[in-house]
């Protein structure tokens, strides 16, 4: 068979979608024959619902999808970056039980690294695994575990050895969420949301066959999964958007999307609305006043050459050249993005901004960029952590001399949590 | 939109990053910017001609070979990071946007073969004592003599002033204000009652000049007092350019002051360990990366012919201006007290970035252009 091409992977997913998209399908059983055909998720493998295409007709495939009005694979929370761990560490069984459900959407995942004593140092997790006849027996506690109260399955980070350094000693698990050793509580926030929890195990069980490492290699996993994190799983995971088109999986649809999204409501608030700031300027009439404008135009510098480099960034990965540095800034630039807007929507809004929720200008919304912008610069690895990241990996300097990853790490001095 | 280089763009860039190395380091700088003319013409004229440095953007017809600006942002870019001793902004980029937005055909046909091939150098001068760069700032004065005209008047910051063959002059109908009445001329470097003086630059690889007109012949470019949409063009495409220029100069910079920390040793260990130089660094290439992106998409916005131009161009040369220093900035810092020392390459780049952040109009300038294009 020829190598397949844009023209002809448009060809193949345009004809599959006119013999059998219909709109009156029930949600699952329509992702059912996503599963079956691989137009679900075409860069995954043929044997695992998947038709083994390059990554990159992704967005081709996407494109007739939308062309056509017919709805696709669950793509939006933790599940897809479940599914890209399973599909790279994960054994048959894993594969067998668990991806068909998390493209139906029939399951929902969560993330269990983060702990209250380990956040940007994520390998330091004192969750402990302790093996009990042939079965795991979780204790600790995890934090900021989006959507866990609605998941079925989990990725767990635990530790597991403490005489080893400390990415030595730990393990992955798959946790079943629904059991009595796993409690939730919400978390509630400085904006007033409560899009995360915490997750308490009191003698929670994982069994033997849902050890996705070996110990000890726990952490290349929680890699993998945080790799996928950063990089979107490769456009599986999306931030979805329901469609107002009418029928019944529309309807299913959307009401999958309306859960899901819930946590993620606050986030354009959180990046700073920078579509909002010269309509908000022209109606306060601030768009006149010297200083203030000056200040947009550096927001708008900002912006539009944040946009230009992930621009650049893409150009060069579709070039097939190697990545350059302009690929590793995006997650720190946000920061600054978000930091200028709201700044900028200080100004323009004046005493204003002293107000929430309907006492304040759009019903709340400026207020809730104000509160909610510091989160920028701390999710998904601080802007601390970026540079870090950006100083060792792109410019290759050298790292701080280390202290604790050499010795055992029940010898390593660690904050004091509740247990 | 344009977003990345091509193989062919990409290996240009290579060959002419060599060129530039093997002749003109910091020691041929240094010589170079300590002489009055700040240039050597036949080494310039020999280098020009290898590698079609001038010829780059100018149209075939013209003898040029035809490529778009970025190609020329390229080459600006390298000029940039290797800091070339040479009058090619002033020919290549002024007075050349400056003959292709207001001549007519013959015009072009007589002016430009010269500067492609090398032979001419050329500037433009259109700011005057105030230092002020936009069109109503222009006092001096064409009046009309015998099918020529005669100019009357000062021109200052000329890039290139005292040494251009030939120089292209933006001037007035006597008694017209603002935008009416602008046209371009052009004067031969030489002409009778053209006093020129050379300033004494901060910069020293940029040369500047104060030049006196008491009733010099000119020539008139284009159609007489409509100038004023080709020079907002032309210093559209200058902005653009020089951004191009100066995120070269940047990166310099930056990857110099990278080199020097990581071989630098205090306290026992290399200062590259330390997390607050590692920070500063990783702030550097994001300063750097950011301008570089809105200066490759200006120019390719050139190319493509954007229609938010105005905005792209102030936008390009501020977010460039604010990089450039603050990367000089810290360059100078890393490098301690030996980066504040004459010996040391690292203040060249400092006083490029200083007056690059100045000519044609700062960031605070730029930003102001940017918003009336974008917000009125």
């Amino acid at each position: 068979m020829s190598e397949p091409t844009e023209d002809s992977v448009r060809a193949e997913v345009r004809a599959w979608l006119e013999a059998n998209w219909k709109p009156d399908y029930g949600l699952v059983e329509w992702r059912l024959k996503l599963c079956e055909s691989g137009w679900g998720a075409p860069h995954w493998p043929k044997q695992w619902y998947g038709r083994g295409l390059p990554v990159k007709f992704n967005s081709v495939v996407d494109e007739e999808f939308a062309r056509v009005g017919a709805v696709g694979v669950a793509k939006a929370g933790i599940r897809t970056l479940a599914a890209a761990t399973i599909l790279e560490h994960g054994t048959d069984l894993h594969k067998e039980k668990f991806l068909k459900r998390i493209l139906t959407g029939e399951d929902t995942w969560c993330q269990l690294f983060s702990e209250p004593g380990s956040g940007s140092d994520m390998a330091g997790a004192v969750t402990r695994a302790d093996k009990q006849g042939n079965k795991w027996v979780i204790n600790g506690q995890k934090v900021w575990t989006t959507s866990a109260h609605k998941a079925h399955w989990g990725l767990l980070l635990a530790r597991a050895n403490w005489d080893v350094p400390k990415h030595k000693g730990l393990a992955y698990f798959i946790l079943d969420m629904k059991q009595p050793g796993v409690q939730v509580h919400p978390l509630k926030q400085m904006n007033n949301h409560a899009s995360f929890n915490q997750v308490f195990f009191t003698d929670a069980i994982v069994e033997p066959e849902f050890l996705v490492s070996d110990v000890g290699d726990g952490w290349t996993v929680a890699t993998t999964t945080l790799m996928h994190e950063r990089r979107g799983a490769d456009g599986l995971r999306t931030w979805a958007q329901a469609t107002g088109r009418k029928g019944r999986i529309y309807d299913e649809e959307r009401a999958e999307i309306a859960t899901t999204m819930e946590p993620y409501k606050w986030y354009p608030q959180r990046a700073g609305r920078v579509d909002l700031v010269l309509p908000r300027a022209r109606e306060t009439g601030k768009i006149d006043d010297p200083v203030i404008r000056q200040e947009i135009a550096r927001l708008l510098c900002l912006s539009k050459a944040a946009e230009w480099t992930a621009r650049r960034a893409r150009a060069a990965q579709d070039q097939g050249k190697p990545q350059g540095p302009e690929g590793s800034l995006g997650k720190l630039v946000s920061s600054h993005v978000a930091r200028q807007a709201a700044r900028v929507h200080t100004y323009i809004t004046g005493s204003d901004a002293l107000l929430s929720g309907a006492d304040s200008p759009m019903a709340g919304v400026i207020a809730e960029i104000l509160i909610s912008v510091p989160a920028t610069s701390i999710a998904g690895g601080t802007d601390e952590i970026q540079r870090n990241i950006i100083s060792e990996r792109v410019l290759k300097m050298p790292k701080e001399p280390s202290v604790d990853t050499t010795k055992p790490f029940k010898d390593v001095p660690r904050n004091i949590t509740a247990s | 939109m344009r977003f990345s280089f091509s193989a062919e763009q990409d290996e240009f860039r290579t060959s002419l990053r060599r060129a530039l190395e093997a002749r003109s380091p910091t020691k041929e700088v240094r010589r170079l910017m300590a002489t009055e003319n700040g240039f050597d013409r036949e080494g310039w004229q020999k280098l020009n001609q290898e590698m079609g440095l001038t010829a780059v953007h100018i149209p075939e017809a013209y003898g040029g070979s035809g490529f778009g600006f970025g190609e020329l942002g390229i080459v600006l870019e390298e000029m940039g990071r290797n800091l070339l001793c040479a009058p090619y902004f002033s020919t290549a980029v002024l007075a050349t946007t400056a003959i292709l937005n207001a001549s007519t055909e013959e015009q072009k046909k007589a002016l430009l073969p010269g500067i492609a091939s090398g032979e001419v150098t050329a500037t433009l001068a259109f700011s005057e004592d105030s230092g002020l760069n936009d069109a109503a700032s222009v006092a001096m004065t064409a009046t009309p003599s015998g099918g020529t005209y005669k100019l009357d008047g000062i021109k200052s910051f000329v890039l290139d002033g005292h040494t251009a063959d030939l120089i292209v002059v933006l001037a007035r109908k006597p008694g017209s204000t603002g935008e009416d009445g602008l046209s371009f001329f052009t004067v031969d470097g030489k002409a009778a009652g053209l006093e020129r003086r050379p300033l004494k630059t901060m910069d020293e690889t940029r040369k500047l000049a104060r030049l006196t007109f008491k009733g010099v012949a000119a020539r008139l470019l284009g159609a007489e007092g409509q100038a004023a949409p080709a020079f907002a063009r032309t210093m559209q495409q200058i902005v653009i350019c020089l951004a191009n220029e100066m995120v070269g100069g940047a990166e310099r910079l930056r990857e110099d002051a990278l080199a020097y920390v990581k071989m630098r040793m205090q306290f026992g260990r290399s200062i590259a360990s330390f997390q607050t130089t590692k920070n500063k660094a990783a702030d550097m290439l994001v300063d750097v990366e950011m301008a570089k992106s809105a200066a490759y998409y200006a120019a390719a916005a050139l190319d493509e012919g954007d229609d938010d131009l105005a905005a792209i161009a102030s936008l390009a040369k501020a977010t460039a201006a604010e990089a450039y220093l603050q990367t000089a900035i810290h360059a100078v810092q890393m490098h301690g007290g030996i980066g504040f020392t004459w010996d040391n390459d690292t203040h060249l780049w400092f006083k490029r970035a200083k007056s690059s952040e100045i000519l044609f109009g700062d960031a605070n300038y730029h930003r102001e252009l940017m918003m009336r294009a974008w917000a009125a």
